[in-house]
Protein backbone atom coordinates (compact mmCIF):
# COMPACT_ATOMS: atom_id res chain seq x y z
CA UNK A 1 0.00 0.00 0.00
CA UNK A 2 2.85 2.80 -0.71
CA UNK A 3 1.44 5.89 -2.19
CA UNK A 4 2.42 5.20 -5.45
CA UNK A 5 -0.09 1.87 -5.66
CA UNK A 6 -2.82 4.41 -5.07
CA UNK A 7 -2.31 7.33 -7.74
CA UNK A 8 -5.02 9.43 -5.46
CA UNK A 9 -1.98 10.02 -2.65
CA UNK A 10 0.83 10.30 -4.59
CA UNK A 11 2.76 13.87 -4.48
CA UNK A 12 2.59 15.96 -6.77
CA UNK A 13 5.08 16.73 -9.19
CA UNK A 14 6.57 20.32 -8.88
CA UNK A 15 4.98 23.00 -6.56
CA UNK A 16 1.85 21.13 -4.44
CA UNK A 17 -1.42 22.47 -5.50
CA UNK A 18 -4.41 22.69 -2.79
CA UNK A 19 -6.04 19.89 -2.78
CA UNK A 20 -8.95 20.81 -0.41
CA UNK A 21 -10.30 24.63 0.06
CA UNK A 22 -12.51 25.60 1.91
CA UNK A 23 -14.40 29.29 2.00
CA UNK A 24 -16.71 30.74 3.79
CA UNK A 25 -18.34 27.58 5.06
CA UNK A 26 -21.41 27.80 7.42
CA UNK A 27 -23.62 25.69 8.89
CA UNK A 28 -26.50 26.15 11.46
CA UNK A 29 -28.15 23.88 13.45
CA UNK A 30 -31.72 25.91 14.51
CA UNK A 31 -30.82 28.77 15.52
CA UNK A 32 -27.54 27.35 16.48
CA UNK A 33 -25.02 29.04 14.21
CA UNK A 34 -22.06 25.95 14.48
CA UNK A 35 -19.71 27.33 11.61
CA UNK A 36 -19.85 31.02 11.27
CA UNK A 37 -17.15 31.21 8.52
CA UNK A 38 -14.68 28.61 7.87
CA UNK A 39 -11.61 28.88 5.48
CA UNK A 40 -9.19 26.13 4.77
CA UNK A 41 -6.77 24.76 2.06
CA UNK A 42 -4.68 21.60 2.30
CA UNK A 43 -1.92 20.61 -0.16
CA UNK A 44 -1.48 17.19 -1.26
CA UNK A 45 0.52 15.58 0.95
CA UNK A 46 -0.45 17.87 3.95
CA UNK A 47 -1.37 17.11 6.91
CA UNK A 48 -4.16 19.44 8.82
CA UNK A 49 -4.76 19.03 12.72
CA UNK A 50 -7.62 20.43 13.55
CA UNK A 51 -7.83 21.20 17.44
CA UNK A 52 -10.11 23.42 19.94
CA UNK A 53 -12.12 23.11 22.76
CA UNK A 54 -15.71 20.83 22.77
CA UNK A 55 -18.57 22.26 20.59
CA UNK A 56 -15.95 24.34 18.88
CA UNK A 57 -17.40 22.88 15.45
CA UNK A 58 -14.73 20.75 14.74
CA UNK A 59 -16.66 17.04 13.94
CA UNK A 60 -18.82 19.33 11.61
CA UNK A 61 -16.11 20.58 9.15
CA UNK A 62 -15.10 16.82 8.78
CA UNK A 63 -18.69 16.01 8.58
CA UNK A 64 -19.46 18.54 5.63
CA UNK A 65 -15.90 17.61 3.99
CA UNK A 66 -17.48 14.26 3.96
CA UNK A 67 -20.72 15.41 2.62
CA UNK A 68 -22.45 13.93 6.02
CA UNK A 69 -23.75 17.39 6.73
CA UNK A 70 -24.78 19.93 4.26
CA UNK A 71 -23.20 23.11 4.75
CA UNK A 72 -25.40 26.45 4.85
CA UNK A 73 -22.78 28.24 2.76
CA UNK A 74 -19.74 28.53 1.50
CA UNK A 75 -17.80 26.38 -0.97
CA UNK A 76 -15.62 23.25 -0.71
CA UNK A 77 -13.48 22.77 -3.72
CA UNK A 78 -11.50 19.37 -3.83
CA UNK A 79 -9.03 17.49 -6.55
CA UNK A 80 -9.07 14.27 -7.31
CA UNK A 81 -6.01 12.43 -8.57
CA UNK A 82 -4.24 13.38 -11.28
CA UNK A 83 -5.59 12.63 -14.22
CA UNK A 84 -7.60 14.12 -16.19
CA UNK A 85 -10.83 11.60 -15.46
CA UNK A 86 -10.37 13.36 -11.97
CA UNK A 87 -10.52 17.16 -12.29
CA UNK A 88 -11.46 19.74 -9.22
CA UNK A 89 -15.00 19.58 -8.12
CA UNK A 90 -16.35 22.94 -6.90
CA UNK A 91 -19.29 22.58 -4.65
CA UNK A 92 -20.99 25.82 -3.46
CA UNK A 93 -23.58 25.73 -0.74
CA UNK A 94 -25.33 28.92 -1.22
CA UNK A 95 -28.56 27.74 -2.36
CA UNK A 96 -27.84 24.23 -0.22
CA UNK A 97 -30.02 26.19 3.29
CA UNK A 98 -28.37 22.69 4.62
CA UNK A 99 -30.22 20.61 2.19
CA UNK A 100 -29.27 18.16 0.13
CA UNK A 101 -31.93 19.29 -2.74
CA UNK A 102 -30.43 22.48 -2.68
CA UNK A 103 -27.03 20.99 -3.67
CA UNK A 104 -25.58 19.17 -7.48
CA UNK A 105 -25.74 15.36 -6.63
CA UNK A 106 -23.00 14.86 -9.03
CA UNK A 107 -20.30 17.10 -7.07
CA UNK A 108 -21.95 15.92 -3.73
CA UNK A 109 -21.28 12.62 -5.22
CA UNK A 110 -17.44 13.04 -6.10
CA UNK A 111 -16.89 14.65 -2.72
CA UNK A 112 -17.82 11.73 -0.57
CA UNK A 113 -15.99 9.65 -2.95
CA UNK A 114 -12.50 11.75 -2.99
CA UNK A 115 -12.80 11.69 1.03
CA UNK A 116 -13.27 8.91 3.18
CA UNK A 117 -13.12 9.25 7.58
CA UNK A 118 -12.35 7.23 10.23
CA UNK A 119 -14.72 7.89 12.96
CA UNK A 120 -14.22 8.30 16.71
CA UNK A 121 -15.92 5.26 17.47
CA UNK A 122 -15.09 3.49 15.16
CA UNK A 123 -18.45 2.99 13.62
CA UNK A 124 -17.26 -0.77 11.93
CA UNK A 125 -20.29 -2.83 10.68
CA UNK A 126 -21.00 -5.49 13.48
CA UNK A 127 -22.57 -7.95 11.27
CA UNK A 128 -19.93 -8.26 8.92
CA UNK A 129 -16.25 -9.33 9.54
CA UNK A 130 -13.17 -7.44 9.44
CA UNK A 131 -12.68 -8.55 5.80
CA UNK A 132 -16.23 -7.63 4.79
CA UNK A 133 -16.03 -4.39 6.31
CA UNK A 134 -13.03 -3.79 4.60
CA UNK A 135 -14.21 -5.33 1.09
CA UNK A 136 -17.72 -3.12 1.44
CA UNK A 137 -17.61 -0.41 0.02
CA UNK A 138 -14.79 -1.27 -3.05
CA UNK A 139 -16.79 -4.21 -3.62
CA UNK A 140 -20.60 -3.31 -3.79
CA UNK A 141 -20.42 0.48 -4.23
CA UNK A 142 -17.38 0.95 -6.42
CA UNK A 143 -17.87 -2.32 -8.33
CA UNK A 144 -14.60 -3.21 -8.39
CA UNK A 145 -13.76 -7.15 -9.50
CA UNK A 146 -14.31 -9.06 -6.32
CA UNK A 147 -10.22 -10.93 -7.02
CA UNK A 148 -8.52 -7.08 -6.71
CA UNK A 149 -10.38 -5.69 -4.13
CA UNK A 150 -10.03 -9.30 -1.87
CA UNK A 151 -6.07 -8.88 -2.46
CA UNK A 152 -6.15 -4.93 -1.60
CA UNK A 153 -8.08 -5.00 1.29
CA UNK A 154 -5.86 -8.13 2.91
CA UNK A 155 -2.52 -6.58 1.72
CA UNK A 156 -3.99 -3.90 4.02
CA UNK A 157 -4.82 -5.47 6.66
CA UNK A 158 -1.56 -7.22 6.29
CA UNK A 159 0.27 -3.61 7.03
CA UNK A 160 -2.08 -2.99 10.26
CA UNK A 161 -1.34 -6.71 11.58
CA UNK A 162 -4.68 -7.47 11.57
CA UNK A 163 -4.37 -10.12 8.61
CA UNK A 164 -4.95 -13.15 10.79
CA UNK A 165 -8.11 -10.88 11.91
CA UNK A 166 -10.10 -11.04 8.72
CA UNK A 167 -13.01 -13.67 9.42
CA UNK A 168 -13.14 -12.17 13.01
CA UNK A 169 -16.46 -9.97 13.71
CA UNK A 170 -15.62 -6.35 15.25
CA UNK A 171 -16.72 -7.12 18.85
CA UNK A 172 -14.18 -9.98 18.97
CA UNK A 173 -11.80 -7.19 18.25
CA UNK A 174 -9.82 -4.46 20.25
CA UNK A 175 -10.75 -1.08 20.34
CA UNK A 176 -6.91 -0.21 18.90
CA UNK A 177 -7.51 -3.27 16.40
CA UNK A 178 -11.37 -2.34 15.57
CA UNK A 179 -10.23 1.42 14.83
CA UNK A 180 -7.10 0.22 12.31
CA UNK A 181 -9.97 -1.24 10.66
CA UNK A 182 -11.54 1.61 10.75
CA UNK A 183 -8.58 3.33 8.85
CA UNK A 184 -8.37 0.16 6.31
CA UNK A 185 -12.07 0.64 5.52
CA UNK A 186 -11.17 4.30 4.74
CA UNK A 187 -7.91 3.34 3.07
CA UNK A 188 -9.39 0.94 0.84
CA UNK A 189 -11.89 3.10 -0.83
CA UNK A 190 -9.02 4.87 -2.37
CA UNK A 191 -9.53 8.22 -1.49
CA UNK A 192 -7.69 11.59 -2.12
CA UNK A 193 -8.49 12.73 1.43
CA UNK A 194 -8.43 10.74 4.33
CA UNK A 195 -10.44 12.90 7.62
CA UNK A 196 -10.06 11.19 11.16
CA UNK A 197 -12.44 12.73 14.17
CA UNK A 198 -10.29 12.25 17.49
CA UNK A 199 -9.56 8.62 16.36
CA UNK A 200 -8.22 7.80 19.75
CA UNK A 201 -9.85 9.58 21.81
CA UNK A 202 -12.43 6.65 22.50
CA UNK A 203 -9.39 3.75 23.08
CA UNK A 204 -7.64 2.80 26.43
CA UNK A 205 -4.39 4.59 26.99
CA UNK A 206 -2.33 2.01 26.40
CA UNK A 207 -4.13 1.42 22.63
CA UNK A 208 -3.31 5.15 21.97
CA UNK A 209 0.11 4.55 20.32
CA UNK A 210 -0.42 1.69 17.59
CA UNK A 211 -2.98 4.05 16.09
CA UNK A 212 -1.03 7.09 16.09
CA UNK A 213 1.76 5.31 15.05
CA UNK A 214 -0.05 4.07 11.87
CA UNK A 215 -2.03 7.40 11.45
CA UNK A 216 2.17 8.67 10.90
CA UNK A 217 3.19 6.19 8.65
CA UNK A 218 0.42 7.19 6.28
CA UNK A 219 1.11 10.40 6.66
CA UNK A 220 4.87 9.73 5.89
CA UNK A 221 3.40 7.88 2.74
CA UNK A 222 1.87 11.05 1.21
CA UNK A 223 -1.09 10.97 1.97
CA UNK A 224 -3.52 14.21 2.72
CA UNK A 225 -5.14 13.69 5.79
CA UNK A 226 -7.15 16.20 8.07
CA UNK A 227 -7.34 15.26 11.56
CA UNK A 228 -9.13 16.29 14.78
CA UNK A 229 -7.32 15.68 17.87
CA UNK A 230 -6.28 16.26 21.40
CA UNK A 231 -3.05 14.73 21.55
CA UNK A 232 -0.87 18.05 20.67
CA UNK A 233 2.39 16.16 21.00
CA UNK A 234 1.05 13.92 17.81
CA UNK A 235 0.00 16.93 16.52
CA UNK A 236 3.00 18.55 16.64
CA UNK A 237 5.20 15.55 15.56
CA UNK A 238 2.78 14.83 12.63
CA UNK A 239 0.82 17.50 11.08
CA UNK A 240 2.33 19.93 8.71
CA UNK A 241 -0.51 22.49 9.75
CA UNK A 242 -2.48 23.03 12.57
CA UNK A 243 -5.54 24.85 12.83
CA UNK A 244 -7.09 26.53 15.99
CA UNK A 245 -11.48 26.02 15.73
CA UNK A 246 -13.10 28.00 18.41
CA UNK A 247 -17.07 29.56 18.05
CA UNK A 248 -16.91 27.93 14.53
CA UNK A 249 -14.12 30.18 13.19
CA UNK A 250 -10.30 29.18 12.61
CA UNK A 251 -9.46 31.68 14.80
CA UNK A 252 -5.82 30.77 13.70
CA UNK A 253 -3.31 28.46 11.62
CA UNK A 254 0.06 28.03 10.94
CA UNK A 255 3.08 25.41 11.92
CA UNK A 256 2.67 23.23 14.53
CA UNK A 257 5.51 23.67 16.13
CA UNK A 258 5.36 27.70 15.84
CA UNK A 259 1.93 28.11 17.17
CA UNK A 260 1.91 25.24 19.72
CA UNK A 261 4.73 26.89 21.42
CA UNK A 262 3.96 30.63 20.85
CA UNK A 263 0.22 30.81 19.84
CA UNK A 264 -0.94 34.62 19.00
CA UNK A 265 -4.37 34.63 19.98
CA UNK A 266 -5.50 35.19 23.49
CA UNK A 267 -8.30 32.38 23.15
CA UNK A 268 -5.57 29.85 21.81
CA UNK A 269 -3.58 30.78 24.72
CA UNK A 270 -5.74 29.97 27.27
CA UNK A 271 -7.11 26.99 25.33
CA UNK A 272 -3.32 25.29 24.93
CA UNK A 273 -2.91 25.83 29.02
CA UNK A 274 -6.24 23.75 30.10
CA UNK A 275 -5.14 21.19 28.04
CA UNK A 276 -1.52 20.92 28.68
CA UNK A 277 -2.47 21.96 32.43
CA UNK A 278 -5.97 20.51 33.58
CA UNK A 279 -5.86 20.91 37.08
CA UNK B 1 -62.59 -40.70 31.91
CA UNK B 2 -64.03 -43.61 30.59
CA UNK B 3 -62.39 -45.88 27.56
CA UNK B 4 -64.87 -44.59 24.87
CA UNK B 5 -63.78 -40.96 26.04
CA UNK B 6 -60.15 -41.85 25.24
CA UNK B 7 -60.97 -43.73 21.86
CA UNK B 8 -62.62 -40.01 21.20
CA UNK B 9 -59.67 -38.43 22.10
CA UNK B 10 -57.50 -40.74 20.01
CA UNK B 11 -59.97 -40.81 17.02
CA UNK B 12 -59.58 -37.13 16.86
CA UNK B 13 -56.11 -36.62 17.18
CA UNK B 14 -54.86 -37.28 13.67
CA UNK B 15 -58.47 -34.74 12.64
CA UNK B 16 -56.70 -32.35 14.55
CA UNK B 17 -53.11 -33.01 13.41
CA UNK B 18 -54.30 -32.38 9.94
CA UNK B 19 -56.44 -29.42 10.60
CA UNK B 20 -52.97 -28.12 12.41
CA UNK B 21 -50.92 -28.83 8.79
CA UNK B 22 -53.68 -28.18 6.28
CA UNK B 23 -55.10 -25.07 8.22
CA UNK B 24 -53.92 -23.69 11.43
CA UNK B 25 -49.63 -23.50 10.15
CA UNK B 26 -50.39 -22.75 6.30
CA UNK B 27 -52.78 -19.87 7.13
CA UNK B 28 -50.35 -18.20 10.05
CA UNK B 29 -47.18 -18.72 7.36
CA UNK B 30 -48.71 -17.15 4.74
CA UNK B 31 -50.15 -14.38 6.87
CA UNK B 32 -47.30 -13.83 8.64
CA UNK B 33 -44.81 -13.77 5.24
CA UNK B 34 -47.27 -11.15 3.72
CA UNK B 35 -47.68 -9.12 7.27
CA UNK B 36 -43.97 -8.81 7.75
CA UNK B 37 -43.38 -7.01 3.77
CA UNK B 38 -46.44 -5.22 4.92
CA UNK B 39 -45.17 -4.40 8.28
CA UNK B 40 -41.97 -3.22 6.98
CA UNK B 41 -43.27 -1.22 4.26
CA UNK B 42 -45.81 0.46 6.70
CA UNK B 43 -42.79 0.64 9.28
CA UNK B 44 -40.69 2.32 6.44
CA UNK B 45 -43.49 5.26 5.95
CA UNK B 46 -43.88 5.56 9.45
CA UNK B 47 -39.92 6.58 9.22
CA UNK B 48 -40.76 8.84 6.04
CA UNK B 49 -39.84 12.77 6.80
CA UNK B 50 -42.83 13.23 4.66
CA UNK B 51 -45.40 13.79 6.59
CA UNK B 52 -48.27 12.36 5.01
CA UNK B 53 -46.70 9.30 4.29
CA UNK B 54 -46.03 8.88 8.10
CA UNK B 55 -49.49 10.10 8.97
CA UNK B 56 -51.16 7.19 6.77
CA UNK B 57 -48.81 5.21 8.85
CA UNK B 58 -49.88 5.91 12.17
CA UNK B 59 -53.65 5.50 10.81
CA UNK B 60 -53.28 2.20 9.60
CA UNK B 61 -51.66 0.89 12.84
CA UNK B 62 -53.72 2.81 15.18
CA UNK B 63 -56.86 1.10 13.40
CA UNK B 64 -55.29 -2.31 13.51
CA UNK B 65 -54.02 -2.33 17.20
CA UNK B 66 -57.40 -0.08 18.49
CA UNK B 67 -60.05 -2.59 17.20
CA UNK B 68 -60.40 -6.81 18.07
CA UNK B 69 -59.13 -9.06 15.46
CA UNK B 70 -62.04 -11.01 15.55
CA UNK B 71 -64.41 -7.70 14.33
CA UNK B 72 -61.69 -7.16 11.30
CA UNK B 73 -61.66 -10.73 10.10
CA UNK B 74 -65.50 -10.56 10.79
CA UNK B 75 -65.73 -7.11 8.62
CA UNK B 76 -64.06 -8.61 5.82
CA UNK B 77 -65.90 -11.77 5.52
CA UNK B 78 -69.47 -10.95 6.89
CA UNK B 79 -69.39 -7.62 6.23
CA UNK B 80 -67.56 -6.55 2.98
CA UNK B 81 -70.16 -8.93 1.17
CA UNK B 82 -73.20 -6.52 1.71
CA UNK B 83 -71.11 -4.15 -0.21
CA UNK B 84 -70.92 -6.32 -3.23
CA UNK B 85 -67.28 -8.12 -2.18
CA UNK B 86 -67.55 -11.50 -1.60
CA UNK B 87 -64.23 -13.20 -0.48
CA UNK B 88 -64.21 -16.98 0.14
CA UNK B 89 -63.30 -17.91 3.96
CA UNK B 90 -59.68 -18.82 3.37
CA UNK B 91 -58.28 -15.51 1.33
CA UNK B 92 -60.84 -13.68 4.04
CA UNK B 93 -58.26 -15.20 6.74
CA UNK B 94 -55.38 -14.24 5.26
CA UNK B 95 -56.29 -10.52 4.24
CA UNK B 96 -57.29 -10.46 8.20
CA UNK B 97 -54.16 -11.86 9.71
CA UNK B 98 -51.76 -10.03 7.14
CA UNK B 99 -53.33 -6.95 8.13
CA UNK B 100 -53.37 -7.49 11.72
CA UNK B 101 -49.93 -8.37 11.71
CA UNK B 102 -48.54 -5.80 9.37
CA UNK B 103 -50.15 -3.50 12.30
CA UNK B 104 -48.16 -5.01 14.90
CA UNK B 105 -45.16 -6.08 13.38
CA UNK B 106 -44.58 -2.66 11.92
CA UNK B 107 -44.16 -1.19 15.52
CA UNK B 108 -41.66 -4.03 16.21
CA UNK B 109 -39.38 -3.55 12.96
CA UNK B 110 -39.90 0.52 13.34
CA UNK B 111 -38.45 0.06 16.85
CA UNK B 112 -35.95 -2.10 15.68
CA UNK B 113 -34.54 0.34 12.90
CA UNK B 114 -34.33 2.95 15.17
CA UNK B 115 -32.56 1.26 17.70
CA UNK B 116 -29.71 1.17 15.43
CA UNK B 117 -27.08 3.43 16.07
CA UNK B 118 -26.56 6.53 14.20
CA UNK B 119 -22.87 6.01 13.46
CA UNK B 120 -24.25 2.76 11.44
CA UNK B 121 -25.83 5.43 9.09
CA UNK B 122 -23.09 7.25 8.83
CA UNK B 123 -20.35 4.82 7.89
CA UNK B 124 -22.95 3.70 5.28
CA UNK B 125 -23.06 6.99 3.47
CA UNK B 126 -19.26 7.43 3.96
CA UNK B 127 -18.37 4.28 2.30
CA UNK B 128 -20.18 5.94 -0.23
CA UNK B 129 -23.72 4.26 -0.12
CA UNK B 130 -26.78 5.66 -0.96
CA UNK B 131 -29.86 5.62 1.63
CA UNK B 132 -31.67 2.78 0.30
CA UNK B 133 -28.52 0.43 0.05
CA UNK B 134 -27.46 1.72 3.51
CA UNK B 135 -31.12 0.56 4.55
CA UNK B 136 -30.61 -3.13 3.26
CA UNK B 137 -27.40 -3.51 3.24
CA UNK B 138 -26.30 -2.33 6.85
CA UNK B 139 -29.49 -1.16 8.72
CA UNK B 140 -31.95 -4.09 8.52
CA UNK B 141 -29.56 -6.87 8.86
CA UNK B 142 -28.87 -5.69 12.44
CA UNK B 143 -32.37 -4.41 13.09
CA UNK B 144 -33.47 -7.94 11.83
CA UNK B 145 -30.84 -9.20 14.96
CA UNK B 146 -33.06 -7.30 17.24
CA UNK B 147 -36.81 -7.67 16.27
CA UNK B 148 -36.45 -11.49 16.21
CA UNK B 149 -37.78 -12.18 20.13
CA UNK B 150 -40.49 -9.90 19.36
CA UNK B 151 -41.60 -10.81 15.91
CA UNK B 152 -41.46 -14.75 16.98
CA UNK B 153 -43.80 -13.59 19.78
CA UNK B 154 -46.13 -11.67 17.32
CA UNK B 155 -45.95 -15.09 15.26
CA UNK B 156 -46.76 -17.29 18.29
CA UNK B 157 -49.80 -14.97 19.22
CA UNK B 158 -50.86 -15.18 15.51
CA UNK B 159 -50.46 -19.00 15.61
CA UNK B 160 -52.97 -18.86 18.73
CA UNK B 161 -55.27 -16.12 16.55
CA UNK B 162 -55.32 -18.28 13.75
CA UNK B 163 -58.34 -20.59 15.78
CA UNK B 164 -60.50 -17.35 15.34
CA UNK B 165 -60.44 -18.35 11.22
CA UNK B 166 -62.74 -21.21 12.45
CA UNK B 167 -65.32 -18.90 12.97
CA UNK B 168 -65.59 -18.29 9.13
CA UNK B 169 -65.65 -21.74 8.00
CA UNK B 170 -62.08 -22.14 7.78
CA UNK B 171 -61.09 -25.83 8.27
CA UNK B 172 -57.90 -25.98 11.05
CA UNK B 173 -57.00 -27.30 14.16
CA UNK B 174 -59.99 -25.77 16.35
CA UNK B 175 -62.79 -26.01 13.62
CA UNK B 176 -61.78 -30.19 14.10
CA UNK B 177 -62.18 -30.31 17.67
CA UNK B 178 -65.59 -27.91 17.52
CA UNK B 179 -67.08 -30.81 14.84
CA UNK B 180 -65.87 -34.02 16.85
CA UNK B 181 -66.85 -31.98 19.90
CA UNK B 182 -70.23 -31.23 18.90
CA UNK B 183 -71.07 -34.39 17.65
CA UNK B 184 -70.22 -36.49 20.48
CA UNK B 185 -70.75 -33.83 23.64
CA UNK B 186 -67.36 -34.44 24.62
CA UNK B 187 -66.79 -30.46 24.91
CA UNK B 188 -64.13 -30.48 27.99
CA UNK B 189 -61.79 -33.63 26.72
CA UNK B 190 -61.80 -32.16 22.91
CA UNK B 191 -61.47 -28.85 23.82
CA UNK B 192 -58.66 -29.50 26.08
CA UNK B 193 -57.12 -31.69 23.37
CA UNK B 194 -57.08 -29.04 21.04
CA UNK B 195 -55.37 -26.50 23.53
CA UNK B 196 -52.84 -29.03 24.11
CA UNK B 197 -51.87 -29.48 20.11
CA UNK B 198 -51.80 -25.40 20.69
CA UNK B 199 -49.55 -25.97 23.32
CA UNK B 200 -47.39 -28.34 21.66
CA UNK B 201 -47.16 -26.12 18.20
CA UNK B 202 -45.81 -23.14 20.21
CA UNK B 203 -43.20 -25.02 22.35
CA UNK B 204 -41.74 -26.21 18.59
CA UNK B 205 -42.08 -22.67 18.00
CA UNK B 206 -40.18 -20.95 21.01
CA UNK B 207 -37.44 -23.79 20.37
CA UNK B 208 -37.09 -22.73 17.15
CA UNK B 209 -36.96 -18.68 18.22
CA UNK B 210 -33.77 -19.59 20.46
CA UNK B 211 -31.84 -21.38 17.16
CA UNK B 212 -33.04 -18.58 15.26
CA UNK B 213 -31.66 -16.20 18.06
CA UNK B 214 -28.28 -18.07 18.80
CA UNK B 215 -27.58 -18.30 14.35
CA UNK B 216 -28.26 -14.14 14.51
CA UNK B 217 -25.71 -13.67 17.75
CA UNK B 218 -22.86 -14.91 16.20
CA UNK B 219 -21.78 -11.22 15.87
CA UNK B 220 -22.66 -9.86 19.39
CA UNK B 221 -20.35 -10.38 22.01
CA UNK B 222 -22.25 -12.38 25.35
N1 LIG C 1 -26.87 17.11 14.25
C1 LIG C 1 -26.83 18.14 15.09
N2 LIG C 1 -27.96 18.76 15.48
C2 LIG C 1 -27.94 19.82 16.31
N3 LIG C 1 -26.83 20.34 16.83
C3 LIG C 1 -25.66 19.78 16.48
C4 LIG C 1 -25.60 18.66 15.61
N4 LIG C 1 -24.31 18.30 15.44
C5 LIG C 1 -23.59 19.18 16.19
N5 LIG C 1 -24.39 20.05 16.81
C6 LIG C 1 -23.95 21.17 17.69
O1 LIG C 1 -22.94 21.84 17.02
C7 LIG C 1 -21.94 22.29 17.92
C8 LIG C 1 -20.59 21.86 17.43
O2 LIG C 1 -20.54 20.45 17.43
P1 LIG C 1 -19.27 19.64 16.96
O3 LIG C 1 -19.60 18.22 17.17
O4 LIG C 1 -18.90 20.06 15.60
O5 LIG C 1 -18.18 20.13 17.98
P2 LIG C 1 -16.71 19.57 18.23
O6 LIG C 1 -15.79 20.71 18.07
O7 LIG C 1 -16.46 18.38 17.38
O8 LIG C 1 -16.76 19.17 19.75
P3 LIG C 1 -16.07 17.93 20.52
O9 LIG C 1 -14.66 18.31 20.78
O10 LIG C 1 -16.85 17.83 21.79
O11 LIG C 1 -16.22 16.71 19.66
C9 LIG C 1 -22.32 21.75 19.26
O12 LIG C 1 -22.93 22.80 19.99
C10 LIG C 1 -23.33 20.68 18.97
O13 LIG C 1 -24.27 20.59 19.99
MG1 LIG D 1 -16.20 16.34 17.80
Amino acid sequence: MSPTEFPAASPAAGPTPALLTVRGLRKSFGANQVLKSVDLTVARGEVLALIGPSGSGKTTVLRCLNGLEIADGGTIEIVGAQDASHAPVVIDFARAHGSRAGVPKKALGTLRDRSAMVFQHYNLFPHKTVLENVMEGPLVVQRRPRAEVEAEALALLERVGLAEKRDSYPFELSGGQQQRVGIVRALALRPTLLLFDEPTSALDPELVGDVLRLIKELAGEGWTMVIVTHELEFAREVATEVAFVDGGTIVEHGDPREMLRNPQHERTRQFLHRLLFPF
Amino acid sequence: MTDSTWQLLLDSLWPMIQGAITGTIPLALASFAIGLVLALAVALMRLSRRSWLSSIARVYISLVRGTPLLVQLFVIFYGLPSIGVVIDPWPSAIIAFSINVGGYAAEVIRAAILSVPKGQWEAAYMIGMSHRRALTRIILPQAARVSVPPLSNTFISLVKDTSLASLILVTELFREAQQVAAFSGQFMALYLEAALLYWVICLVLSSGQGVLEKRLDRYVAH
